[in-house]
């Protein structure tokens, strides 16, 4: 029981910066804007998030200072994309390339320092309960709030009129545009709220997963995130299937790792970017139902004046 | 007041020169600015990024070598943007190709094979190179799978695939357990073409492919068919040309255009196969067909420009103690710019006041 | 224009706009026109397309701004930052091409042209309203479902719930089979007889005559007339909106008995597109030397129909033959080689690659013919040649010897794609929309064209949703509605009425099929 509780800790710690980011970018993309550069914001949100925590001491701050440094970094990307209509699908490789860099040069004077990961919240009384206490009920705040996030996304997207809009600007920006809709501010906004979610997911990498900074840390997970929104057919909800799956495959293999059993460690270690592509692939295969992209994904928009 | 953005009926041959400039200078400036924040003497700084790797005959066959690659594996990106197919992954391709041409190379090793083994290391990189691509491509031609996240996954494969070959089954027996194959014999190595043997025939064979994509492009019916795929889809249709077949040509070319350059990496300046056989080339790559506008000459001299970022960058870190990063940063803003810059070749910019005037 | 408002007579106009002009690079979209639309009027807005209409309606509603020129609006000044603007003050549009989101329902593309409301309270009032004025609307249902007409009916719907003073509806006939144009006029009596103003856009001159009292008339950007329709004959507001008389198509009757050049047989297709139109057991035949008119509402199949017929999609192999060859399984470059030409109906993006120059063009549909690709290479020079013949023998008019094709205008682009596509004198030619946003000189220019290649002894398809085309031109007509092509029959044996009566059977088999 011990060590299945430990595993299933740890896949929830694994998941949860993948299901932070997924859920910022199924809004962006439900507002129609491809943002490939995830990775990017991500990177930057862990470097920043842990140089704050460390000057600072305060977990608090490092986790917001993670979130404006994913946001300063996506408004970077909307002024290109949305400012000067530029390709998406290079903007978000400009960022991610950039982010890298940039994450390198803050993140230099704090490769080997140390400190505690955030604490957990522990629920008196109901983390002591037998078996799934302490998963359910003494997890860190941000797990918490990834599922506050998965909830309230999933709600705003089908039931409120903001949702509604953000659907319709993502389905057909001219209709939107002629009916009124500020197609560039709401899509502004989505991609500021994909950012900060990006930058939280690199917080949590750097305050709880690891917790330490070391250059090119996310190793991929911002792509990864990318795939679960397909996945996930651009739903909130099923986003948090597609990320304990990854989370999942990631912390297996390491156990696996662990155990030796006789296959190499690049194997297992490959494991997750090759179940990326068996997933996306066994999606290809299934009825195209309602896993409809946005069908103005990816497209510039220029209002005529 | 607002600014508005006009459709250009046709893009000014000025225009397609000026803005990849524009890029470029606003890099510099921006990058003196970051610089001057992070309190190093910008104009120093700059020196030696810019103008260092120019010094000497030695810098200068240097930036043959960085240029070399970036070149080629920015030749076959051009195709594939221009068609609108959206291979990332060059570098799992270009680490492909090494790995496919060194197994000849090990397989052969201390055989006494004449100097024909490395021409087939050559066709086996570019064979590698091209089989990897071909993966994300038939993924996207027939099961309509995104070839922007399977190409980029393919790379993470392709660099564990070779850290497990160096570390196992093809690590230098008498290597002292560190992790590098074999150093490749006499016949396994691209000749060198001067004194400090830096210079090799890769450069020239980059050349040539300069020439034949530029030709391919612009003269034949199939760079006809490449461009029109990607301008208008479904007039290419109309026209009988089909487009996932043109996916599988260009994502193979693409491919074997890396695979080229990585066993050129490894059977030149390089020599054996470690686990870490290039600085991101094929990331930096992609900066390098932008910044060349998606044309071969102009992907040419941009080659030249990006390599000096990274001898730059390597001169930096010692003489100024910057981390490598700052070169990645680098290359980020630039391509921002560019990206930026672009649209002014589509696009005019108007001011216009608010509203009607009456 | 002055002085109206300050005065608070019982004819004040509801809208006066005075010496609009927009400027779009060297053309003059609208040159100084003037409008005045009085309260409780269908006013029409005619013109040729060109003529700088579109450009008039989008400055009243906001979505372009003028360049100069002043609108007052129930006697003051009014300024649009946008459209959002000119539906507070009570002006609405309804759109050529539908401002609607497919994958959303009828009420969700309501809701998000009116202030917040509850759904559920909407989506009675929808229906409340569509019932009142004869638009039948299910507020739930996705519009990826619905008809072309059913489309056009939420547009005006979600137009009336937000109580406009002016409806403007740009072209609403275009898409519509006679029975549903009559629903839609009485609508707009309806709409008219409480007090409101439609601005009512058109080409259609009879539709024009029948329906408005008063009419402003452009032409090339300027108005040159106004009047009331009821009072003029069809060919009077032909001469305004033209300015010259178009010499008529010349025609010599019976043709067609020549040897089948295309049959199709039991062609079935079932779209890829979810949102598309399934072709079943569609059969036909078109005759060297007759035209063969394929009339219908858009979106029942008509692009589907021209992809199966040109290869851009396969079919079973003997489900087309062109010249007794099964070609069904074959490309579009094959069946070119068979001597088949084809005209789609998107001209940028389809028929031609807007970015790539006019002679770059000429590739695009004639790669597979000799002499412009040698071993895999191009011979630009051959092109520019070929390019010089089409464009005096069809009087392309550019500024440049080799523009890019997005630098044309409508007329002249269909006439170089026209030109390019039979200049090899073709002996089966399936064209769609021929003349579709197409100047009226220009339109004629083209029917002759084929005309004369059926005279030649070409078969000639034409897929055209523009009755009085298909009536000028065909020797036999046939309807598709939902995928389903009626028999083909003489064009002396039908009527308007009886085209217009198969197109409506098929409308109503929609209303009363069941609600998946």
């Amino acid at each position: 029981m011990m060590i299945f509780e430990a595993i299933l800790l740890t896949i929830i710690t694994a998941a949860t910066p993948l299901l932070l980011a997924a859920i910022g970018e199924v809004v962006v993309e439900r507002s129609g804007v491809l943002n490939l550069g995830v990775e990017g914001m991500m990177i930057m949100g862990a470097a920043s998030g842990f140089a704050v925590a460390i000057l600072t001491g305060s977990s608090l701050l490092g986790v917001m200072a993670g979130l404006f440094a994913g946001m300063a970094m996506s408004l970077l990307f909307a002024a290109l994309v949305l400012g000067l209509a530029a390709n998406q699908v290079a903007s978000g490789l400009a960022l991610t390339i950039f982010g890298l860099g940039l994450s390198g040069l803050v993140g230099f004077p704090f490769v080997g320092a140390k400190r505690e990961a955030m604490a957990h919240l522990y629920l008196p009384y109901l983390s002591d309960l037998p078996f799934f206490g302490r998963v359910i009920f003494g997890q860190d705040p941000l797990v918490y709030i990834a599922f506050a996030l998965v909830v309230a996304v999933a709600l705003i997207i089908s039931r409120t009129r903001a949702g509604l809009i953000l659907r319709a600007v993502g389905e057909n920006h001219h209709s939107a545009h002629a009916l009124g809709h500020n197609v560039r501010q709401v899509r502004l906004l989505a991609i500021l709220f994909g950012g900060a979610c990006a930058g939280l997911a690199g917080a949590y990498l750097s305050l709880v997963y690891t917790p330490f900074w070391t250059p090119g840390m996310t190793a991929g997970r911002g792509w990864i995130a990318l795939a679960i929104v397909v996945f996930a057919s651009w739903r909130a909800g099923r986003a948090v299937i597609g990320a304990y799956i990854f989370g999942g495959v990631s912390i297996l293999q390491l156990h696996a790792q662990g155990f030796g059993l006789g296959v190499p460690a690049q194997a297992l270690a490959a494991l997750p970017y090759l179940t990326t592509i068996i997933v996306l692939f066994a999606l290809s295969r299934l009825p195209r139902g309602s896993s409809r992209a946005p069908a103005c994904l990816g497209q510039p928009f220029l209002p005529a004046r | 007041m607002r600014l508005t953005l006009e459709r250009r009926t046709q893009a000014g041959i000025w225009a397609s020169l000026a803005s990849p400039t524009l890029a470029v200078v606003l890099t510099l400036v921006f990058g003196a600015l970051l610089f001057s924040l992070i309190g190093i003497p910008p104009l120093a700084a700059l020196t030696v990024y810019f103008l260092s790797p120019l010094a000497d005959l030695w810098a200068l066959e240097e930036l043959t070598v960085k240029a070399a690659p970036l070149i080629l594996i920015a030749l076959g990106l051009a195709p594939c943007y221009l068609s609108n197919n959206w291979n990332i992954g060059a570098e799992g391709q270009l680490v492909m190709g090494a790995v496919a041409g060194s197994a000849v190379a090990i397989a052969t090793h201390g055989q006494g094979h004449g100097s024909y083994i490395v021409w087939l290391m050559l066709a086996a990189g570019v064979l590698g190179g091209a089989a990897y691509g071909l993966i994300p491509a038939v993924l996207k031609a027939r099961f309509g799978v995104s070839e922007i996240l399977t190409s980029l996954m393919l790379v993470y494969v392709a660099d564990l695939l070779l850290d497990y070959l160096v570390r196992g089954p093809w690590r230098d027996p008498k290597g002292f357990n560190f992790p590098t194959s074999v150093s490749f014999g006499f016949e396994a190595r691209l000749p060198g073409l001067s004194e400090t043997g830096r210079l090799h025939p890769g450069f020239f064979l980059m050349l040539l492919a300069v020439a034949l994509l530029a030709f391919m492009l612009a003269r034949t019916l199939k760079g006809f068919e490449i461009r029109l795929v990607g301008e208008a889809p479904r007039a290419a249709r109309f026209g009988g040309f089909d487009d996932k077949r043109l996916t599988l040509f260009v994502f193979a070319l693409s491919g074997a255009l890396a695979g080229l350059a990585g066993i050129i990496e490894v059977a030149g300046p390089i020599g054996n196969l470690q686990p870490t056989i290039s600085p991101g080339y094929g990331f930096t790559a992609i900066i390098v067909a932008f910044l060349g506008r998606l044309n071969p000459f102009g992907i040419l001299i941009a080659g030249f420009f990006l390599a000096l970022t990274f001898i730059g960058g390597e001169n930096a870190q010692i003489a100024l103690r910057l981390p490598l990063d700052v070169t990645r940063v680098f290359q980020g803003l630039l391509l921002f710019f560019v990206l930026a810059c672009d649209t002014l070749i589509l696009y005019r910019l108007r001011v216009t006041r608010e509203g009607a005037p009456a | 224009m002055t002085g109206v408002g300050t005065q608070d007579s019982g004819d004040q106009p509801l809208l006066a706009a005075s010496a609009i002009s927009k400027r779009y690079g060297s053309l003059l979209a609208n040159d100084a026109i003037d409008l005045v639309i009085r309260p409780g009027e269908i006013h029409a807005l005619l013109g040729e397309n060109g003529a700088g209409k579109s450009t008039l309606v989008k400055i009243l509603y906001g979505l372009i701004a003028p360049d100069s020129g002043q609108i007052m609006w129930r006697g003051a000044p009014l300024v649009l930052s946008g459209p959002a603007e000119a539906r507070h003050h009570g002006i609405a549009m309804v759109f050529q091409h539908f401002s609607l989101f497919d994958t959303l329902s009828v009420v969700e593309n309501v809701a998000l042209a009116l202030p917040p409301e509850p759904l559920a309270a909407l989506s009675e009032r929808v229906y409340r309203v569509s019932r009142d004025y004869g638009l039948d609307l299910e507020p739930g249902r996705e519009v990826w479902r619905l008809s072309v007409g059913e489309r056009q009916r939420i547009e005006i719907v979600r137009c009336l719930m937000q109580n406009p003073k002016l409806l403007i509806l740009d072209e609403p006939t275009s898409v519509l089979s006679p029975t549903e144009t009559s629903g839609l006029f009485r609508t707009l009596e309806a709409i008219r007889g409480e007090g409101r103003s439609v601005l009512y856009i058109s080409h259609k001159l009879e539709e024009v005559r029948v329906l408005c009292r008063s009419a402003t008339v452009l032409r090339h950007g300027r108005k040159v007339a106004s009047c009331d329709p009821s009072r003029e004959s069809a060919a009077s507001l032909a001469r305004m909106m033209v300015g010259e008389d178009i010499h008529d198509v010349q025609v010599k009757p019976h043709r067609g008995d020549g040897a089948e050049r295309l049959g199709v047989r039991q062609l079935n297709r079932a779209s890829p597109d979810p949102h598309g139109t399934s072709l079943a057991d569609v059969s036909f035949s078109v005759r060297a030397g007759e035209i063969v008119g394929i009339a219908g509402v858009a979106g029942n199949g008509q692009d589907e129909l021209f992809s199966a017929l040109s290869g851009e999609v396969s079919s079973l192999p003997e489900a087309v033959c062109i010249d007794g060859q099964a070609v069904g399984a074959k490309g579009i470059v094959a069946r070119r080689e068979y001597g088949a030409a084809f005209i789609p109906e998107e001209r940028l993006g389809h028929g031609a690659a807007p970015g790539f120059t006019l002679s770059e063009n000429v590739l695009v549909s004639q790669h597979g013919k000799q002499g412009f690709v040698r071993r895999g290479v191009l011979d630009r020079s051959a092109l520019r040649d070929c390019l010089a013949a089409i464009r005096q023998r069809f009087d392309v008019r550019a500024g440049e010897a080799d523009p890019p094709a997005r630098a044309l205008s409508g007329g002249n682009l269909q006439k170089f794609i026209v030109g390019r596509d039979i200049m090899g004198a073709p002996r089966l030619v399936i064209v769609a929309q021929p003349t579709w946003g197409v100047d009226a000189g220009a339109a004629a220019f083209l029917r002759q064209s084929l005309v004369d290649l059926a005279e030649q002894g070409a078969a000639v398809l034409v897929i055209s949703q523009d009755l009085d085309e298909l009536f000028e031109l065909s020797d036999r007509i046939a309807v598709l509605s939902r995928g389903r092509l009626s028999p083909a029959l003489p064009r002396g044996q039908q009527t308007r009425e009886s085209i217009g009566l198969m197109m409506g059977e098929a409308m109503r088999e929609v209303a009363h099929a069941p609600h998946a």
